[in-house]
């Protein structure tokens, strides 16, 4: 994350030795940009905040049941769904795999976790439109279906 | 200030008032909430200032014809390398994504650059695959990294038909 602060740094300072006017009118249109979004962001940190607090215990529960496709099946909906940072996510994940759980299963829910973004919908809609965002969601939870079937498939958990 | 940012701010004020009662009387659902809010609120605080002086920098520096040149359709097979690797470099994952994604198509990138380099983001944000790599397994990460993106750019390029056709504009001045 501190590179991100080395960069933007990096990049004010050639900007200003190159031209004062532009740099200083990118900073403004970076601030007018970010206060334009920036209750959507908000919005968007209740709803995670609520939503996290169910996932993590629905994933535990749900996630370790015998059948492997139904397991896959409810993994693809919850990370469909939710959204894990990933300190929480692949610890979890590493939690599920001691267990027993599969990695077809781990794989179905960790994938479509970022990929696909439900309760995002609200802010990828002000950059994208609705509809760009419904096909583009739609698209990575087919592709995020594909994949877990394929890690199913070279772990030799499920056979077709 | 318009009313859908109004009602915004509002849902906002009220669960932060919400969490300050939970801690004052100890509620347990709550304040576990109230760490949830914190994880997400860290990062979005430390991530989003710096990212957004960033995409200021790009729109005034940058002209159309670089990005045309390297994401738009004449730039071919390529543009979805270019996109792979900004998205691998993203940092803030979807969150940064989303705006940045906005204004490359604002300044000539297609519809097949902008999903690829959305979707890719989520996938192969370095810091992330390292991580998963380190609890998982490397194996894992390499057969999701290696099996997702041929997916992803070929999702990207179906999409990228469906979009020409529909003479499609994503929202400007955002």
């Amino acid at each position: 994350m501190q590179y991100l602060y080395i960069i933007m740094l990096i990049l004010l300072v050639i900007s200003f030795l190159f031209d004062r006017e532009k740099t200083k009118k990118s900073i403004i249109r970076g601030k007018n940009k970010l206060i334009k979004i920036l209750p959507g962001y908000l919005k968007l940190l209740v709803i995670l905040s609520i939503i996290l607090l169910f996932s993590e215990d629905l994933i535990v529960q749900y996630l370790g049941t015998e059948n492997i496709l139904i397991g896959s099946g409810v993994g693809l909906v919850i990370g469909s769904i939710t959204m894990m940072p990933g300190f929480i996510a692949y610890p979890l994940a590493g939690i599920l795999l001691s267990r027993g759980v599969s990695y077809m299963v781990v794989a179905s829910f960790i994938i479509p976790l970022k990929m696909v973004g439900i309760v995002t919908y609200p802010l990828e809609k002000e950059y994208m439109g609705s509809k760009a965002t419904i096909y583009r969601n739609i698209a990575s939870l087919i592709v995020a279906a594909i994949l877990t079937i394929l890690i199913g498939l070279y772990y030799g958990e499920v056979i077709i | 200030m318009n009313k859908d940012n109004r009602l915004d701010y509002g849902i906002f004020i009220t669960f932060m008032i919400f969490l300050f009662i939970s801690r004052l009387i100890e509620f347990d659902l709550g304040m576990a909430m109230g760490e949830n809010f914190y994880i997400f609120a860290r990062d979005m605080v430390l991530i989003l200032p710096p990212a957004f002086v960033i995409i200021g920098l790009f729109e005034i520096w940058v002209d159309r014809e670089t990005i045309e040149s390297h994401f738009g359709s004449a730039s071919g097979i390529k543009r979805y390398i270019y996109a792979i690797l900004l998205a691998a470099t993203t940092v803030g994952g979807t969150f940064v994504a989303f705006p940045v994604a906005n204004s490359l198509y604002h300044k000539g990138a297609d519809y097949s650059s902008i999903f690829t380099y959305i979707t890719a983001a989520s996938l192969v944000m370095i810091p992330m695959s390292i991580m998963e790599a380190s609890i998982i397994g490397i194996e894992f990460t390499v057969l999701r990294i290696g099996l997702s993106l041929p997916l992803v750019v070929i999702s990207s390029i179906i999409l990228n038909k469906i979009f020409a056709k529909l003479d499609y504009v994503l929202p400007s001045d955002v």
